[in-house]
């Protein structure tokens, strides 16, 4: 086959225009549009933990699970409270029974009942979503089902989620999971619908202890964020680089 | 060139064609990018009004407080002032509207939750007041002798 450089031009220009033409039926955002979109928020939410305050009755958790109708006798929950027991040969025994949805009033762990006079310390753990600055969930999801709010909650869209579950196996926490009912990816937003509304989380309205807390870290005069800015906390997994938002008071080097 | 290596891309260039004119039909107008940028903002946009949209269960105590008032100033001026209501009478949405009465949890084991003695060093439990449950009454009900309203009070 012989080919001029006149044909060859030719087609080369042609070929070019016609796979670019389709493209056009993209949409390009200018940057002034772009940045109109991001619209910088007043509200960054954030959390606070406070281990120390914690008992383990595990009514958050059964608040959290009645508000957000996530089916009660199902093995899933959207937050769960973890109990730590380090015993003197410096073992860490860990449980969390239905997440600690009825909480924790035996001393048994697993069937195990350990001697109090072998425990060094023993504490509970509140976990929930850490509404991620960095969201590994959020990365991972092929259809735009979940994603960040401008206030930096993660939701996921329950009409256009598929359940792939990609998101489920990219949470460095753990957090996200398959629900029963809608068949769709699942996971704490804060309740959102509550603090879109002035209201805290059921959670942290059920907490007797004010173990938990919600924070607005645009807001400098929120009590809660004057806590996570002036007082030494922690979040969970900092190595995975996620910028997790729920930050801990009393943190123990055994809390994984 | 020939017409059989033509035809193929015709055949590709309107695949394309289809698929953007389907796209224009199935994905709504606010799918897009929102927020920050592409990979943390790219969503159905009036998905975020759904959730904002979704039943409020717990009410919290000042809604109780417009009805039962006494009981809220008992609750308030005692040592579970910091309980809330709806931890034991359940979530109030629809009441008293549609639902008459909360399902109250009278139960031995919803007091045990806090007061089940758990003999753990360096835990806020340990400062909690608690029984042993094995040792103390143990078939009866917690109200029977203590007002979860007024745990101070002698009920017997």
């Amino acid at each position: 086959m012989t080919c001029s450089r006149r044909a060859f031009l030719k087609d080369a220009v042609g070929g070019t225009l016609a796979s670019v033409l389709p493209l056009s039926a993209f949409t390009f955002i200018s940057s002034a549009e772009a940045k109109a979109a991001i619209a910088e928020s007043k509200v960054r939410w954030a959390f606070l933990v406070d281990t120390t305050k914690c008992v383990g009755c595990g009514l958050c958790v059964k608040a959290c699970k009645n508000e957000n109708e996530i089916p009660y006798d199902a093995e899933v929950t959207r937050t769960w409270v973890e109990r730590y027991v380090i015993t003197k040969d410096g073992k860490a025994h860990i449980d969390s029974p239905m997440g600690g949805r009825d909480g924790f009033t035996s001393m048994e762990i697993d069937g195990e009942e350990i001697e109090p006079d072998n425990i060094d310390k023993a504490f509970f753990v509140p976990k929930l979503c850490n509404q991620c600055d960095n969201p590994a969930c959020v990365q991972v999801c092929p259809v735009g089902a979940t994603y960040q709010t401008n206030d930096g909650v993660v939701l996921v869209d329950r009409d256009w989620c598929i359940g792939c579950g990609y998101c489920i196996m990219a949470c460095p926490y753990g957090v996200r999971f398959f629900h029963p009912v809608h068949k769709v990816a699942d996971k704490c937003n804060f309740c959102y619908h509550r603090i879109s509304k002035g209201m805290e989380p059921a959670c942290v309205e059920c907490c007797s202890f004010g173990a938990r807390r919600l924070a607005n870290l645009k807001d400098p005069d929120d009590p809660v964020t004057k806590i996570i800015t002036t007082e030494r906390v922690a979040v969970l997994k900092d190595e995975y680089g996620t910028k997790p938002h729920v930050f801990y008071l009393g943190l123990d080097a055994n809390v994984r | 060139m020939k017409w059989h290596v033509l035809r193929p891309l015709w055949v590709a260039i309107g695949l394309i064609g289809a698929i953007l004119i389907a796209r224009v039909f199935l994905v709504p107008d606010d799918f897009g990018v929102h927020g920050r940028n592409f990979t943390y903002g790219f969503h159905r946009l009036s998905n975020v009004q759904e959730w904002k949209d979704f039943p409020v269960k717990y009410q919290g105590r000042e809604a109780c407080v417009e009805c039962h008032e006494e009981n809220v100033h008992m609750l308030d001026a005692s040592t579970h002032a910091t309980v809330e209501c709806e931890n034991c009478h359940g979530p109030g949405v629809d009441h008293p509207d549609g639902v008459e009465s909360l399902p109250l949890d009278t139960t031995r084991d919803l007091c045990l939750r806090c007061h089940a003695f758990l003999e753990y060093p360096n835990s806020a439990r340990g400062d909690l007041l608690s029984i042993e449950d094995r040792r103390h009454r143990r078939r009866s009900e917690c109200i029977k002798c203590h007002n979860p309203h007024d745990p101070k009070e002698d009920m017997r």
